[in-house]
């Protein structure tokens, strides 16, 4: 018998956890369902609750048919939606899917649907920040030899970004670490795995002490600073498309920004 | 590395490169298959940007500003009094992988005063690049300016090292350059473009039939313009433009707003302010004519040799042809819809996208994200609404104006006020 009331499903997180509630929604025949992060939930009284437990299998079967059923783009702003993390995605991404299966033909490009065009819009900025973490990852050496890059980004874009820098600094080992989520990505010359570290107490990730890092550091960053100096046309000037193209958010991490 | 004469050198050196305005790091693909450093895949990043807003993607500096030419609009001129410096190869080789390593960078530009010779100084712009790829198995961008009046088989090697080549033309008239360079002349530029150009179709065709040709130049070439140092029209700019994209098969011609930099009497006196929306008008343009289907002769012709300063080209273009509007925007073609103004390529393709699942009104393409504000006077849509009714061209300026705002509207000042 379909449950007509509100249901939550409460999922870990991730985006095979979500997906594995999509599956459940089809499969318990959920009237209602919402789909919450466990870190976002607070208790209801009007609703039940489910807690699902991630199934790689269930999400895998979930992503093939979706695969089936949308374009390459389309599949890939489901993912970069999932990744912005905003307040009640999944829900957005469920009318989404259930849109999606319920088409005949691929629905990605109907731009007068409100669900699809929001969905491109939110895949669109967490694009946008994907592309701006490729630009403004400042990694510094470290005295271990490790090139290493602080960020934190409105979204949860270092899945997004992990190729990229794996095949651009092949011959380095290198880490970007999110400070707002708290966990990185680290390669050691062969692959990229996720790592979460413990920070010494005296370790400041905005400034650049010889305690931590190699004294060659200081320099290179002296000479990147007197460049982004030297570069600029004073009689262009121009603030307000400067702000535009670098956010003040993005400052305290850029070595050019810290004088 | 002594990082102290690095610095200073640096300081005179990125200085003299900052007015060379090409700052593209796109349209090359060298795919880093060997564990070495750098992947270049076609799309260019903008690591930084300066206060002026300009894009800093390349390590842009002069191997040195020592020059043997005095042309009157360049900074680096002999006759000009300033502290002259030169990088070792090996120094520039160290700045660009270390900027590299720490993701400051895409790549290297490298452009040169004119010391001893053309070639000697274009053997010494090569022998940077060929370290950087040979000893540093190094992928990243390297764009190299070629020297006029360098020889044939120092191009050849250049293009082989490099992802794109540039020969700055500087000024858009052989008159003007004859006044302000009397030492250089036209040809002397031209000769190394059209080296460049063959060599590059050469290597394209000999690839589809042997796998293993070397690239050449996969980025292409590209030039840059000084505009509004030597009184020349925009008509007479763009049509050089349209000449370098025709014959020469260019990837982009750059348009650098003259900054005054000194007392000559050619030019404009200091302080004469950097003619900064011309610039942007000619970018435009320029957009226009590589990415919506125009003609240059549609924009700029003998009737109308320059472009307004208050109304971009396209409008501009618009109000001129009104017997073109409006256009329907659940029927018209591309070709069509990219003509009108307001709408940018990526909205046309949403709406030709969209329009597939149903008709679309007023309400859907503004939340697609198209500037209404002018749009609407040339669109008919799935409304009955239609909003130009019988105006005029200047009728229809004023309107659109008034509810416009633009960053330039101080300078533009007066010209704005006949309308309105």
């Amino acid at each position: 018998m379909p449950i007509t009331e509100e249901t939550y499903l409460i999922y870990d997180g991730s985006f095979e956890g979500f997906l594995t509630c999509v599956f459940e929604v089809y499969n318990l025949k959920l009237a209602q369902p919402k789909i919450i992060r466990k870190s976002a939930f607070q208790e209801s009284f009007f609703a039940s609750n489910l807690e699902i437990r991630t199934d790689p299998d269930k999400a895998e079967r979930v992503w093939n048919t979706i695969k089936k059923k949308t374009t390459l783009r389309g599949k890939s702003r489901l993912y970069y939606a999932f990744l912005s993390g905003k307040v009640e995605v999944e829900n957005l991404l469920l009318n989404y899917i259930q849109y999606a299966l319920k088409s005949t033909s691929p629905i990605d490009s109907n731009f007068s649907n409100p669900t699809v065009l929001t969905v491109s819009q939110i895949a669109k900025s967490v694009g946008r920040e994907k592309h701006r973490m490729e630009a403004f990852v400042r990694f510094r050496l470290t005295q271990d030899n490790i090139y290493f890059a602080t960020i934190e980004p409105d979204f949860d874009v270092l899945p997004l970004i992990t190729k990229h820098f794996k095949s651009r600094y092949a011959d380095q080992k290198w880490i970007i670490y999110d400070l707002s989520r708290n966990y990185g990505i680290y390669y050691n010359l062969q692959t990229v795995e996720t790592i979460t570290l413990e920070l010494p107490s005296n370790f400041d990730p905005v400034h650049t002490s010889d305690e931590f890092f190699s004294p060659d550091e200081m320099e290179f960053q002296k000479l990147w600073q007197d460049y982004f100096k030297s570069t600029n046309i004073p009689s262009r000037k121009n603030l307000k498309l400067h702000i535009q193209h670098i956010p003040k958010r993005y400052w305290k991490y850029l070595s050019e920004k810290q004088v | 590395m002594s990082f102290e004469r690095t610095q200073e050198k640096l300081k005179i050196l990125a200085d003299a490169a900052k007015y060379d305005v090409s700052c593209s790091s796109s349209g090359s693909k060298r795919s880093n298959k060997t564990k070495g450093l750098g992947d270049a895949t076609g799309m260019g990043i903008c690591h930084s940007y300066t206060e002026d807003g300009r894009c800093v993607s390349l390590l842009k500096i002069l191997l040195t500003n020592y020059c043997i030419f005095d042309c009157a609009y360049c900074v680096t001129r002999k006759s000009n009094d300033i502290k002259r410096a030169a990088f070792q190869v090996q120094e520039v080789v160290d700045l660009t992988i270390n900027f590299y390593r720490r993701n400051y960078i895409e790549g290297l530009f490298l452009s040169s005063g004119i010391f001893k010779s053309a070639d000697y100084t274009m053997e010494r712009l090569v022998a940077v690049a060929k370290k950087l790829r040979l000893e540093e198995n190094f992928n990243g961008y390297i764009h190299l300016k070629s020297i006029p009046g360098a020889s044939d088989e120092l191009m050849k090697e250049a293009g082989l090292y490099a992802d794109r080549l540039s020969v700055n033309i500087e000024i858009p008239t052989k008159e003007g350059l004859k006044l302000l360079a009397p030492e250089k002349n036209r040809e002397d530029f031209l000769k190394p473009m059209i080296k460049v150009k063959n060599e590059i179709i050469q290597y394209k065709s000999e690839k589809n039939i042997i796998k293993s040709t070397p690239k050449f130049a996969p980025a292409g070439q590209s030039t840059q313009m000084i505009i509004g140092a030597s009184g020349e029209t925009d008509q007479q700019i763009m049509w050089t433009s349209n000449y370098f994209y025709k014959k020469f098969n260019l990837k982009r011609v750059y348009y650098s707003g003259y900054i005054p930099i000194s007392y000559d009497s050619r030019l404009p006196q200091i302080g004469t302010e950097v003619p900064m929306l011309r610039e942007n008008r000619l970018y435009q343009t320029d957009w226009l004519m590589r990415f919506y289907g125009f003609d240059v002769n549609e924009i700029l012709n003998n009737d109308h040799q320059n472009l307004d300063l208050d109304v971009d080209p396209k409008l501009g273009w618009a109000l001129r042809n009104l017997d073109q509007f409006p256009v329907d925007i659940n029927k018209a073609d591309k070709r069509m819809l990219a003509r009108v103004p307001g709408l940018g390529m990526k909205s046309v393709y949403k709406i030709i996208e969209a329009r597939r699942f149903r008709r679309l009104n007023w309400e859907h393409i503004q939340r697609m994200g198209v500037a209404l504000n002018r749009a609407k006077y040339f669109l008919i849509c799935e409304s009955r609404d239609f909003e130009r009714r019988d105006l005029t061209g200047i009728q229809l300026k004023s309107l659109i104006l008034q509810n416009t705002q633009s960053k330039y509207r101080n300078s533009l000042g007066p010209q704005l006020n006949l309308f309105t």
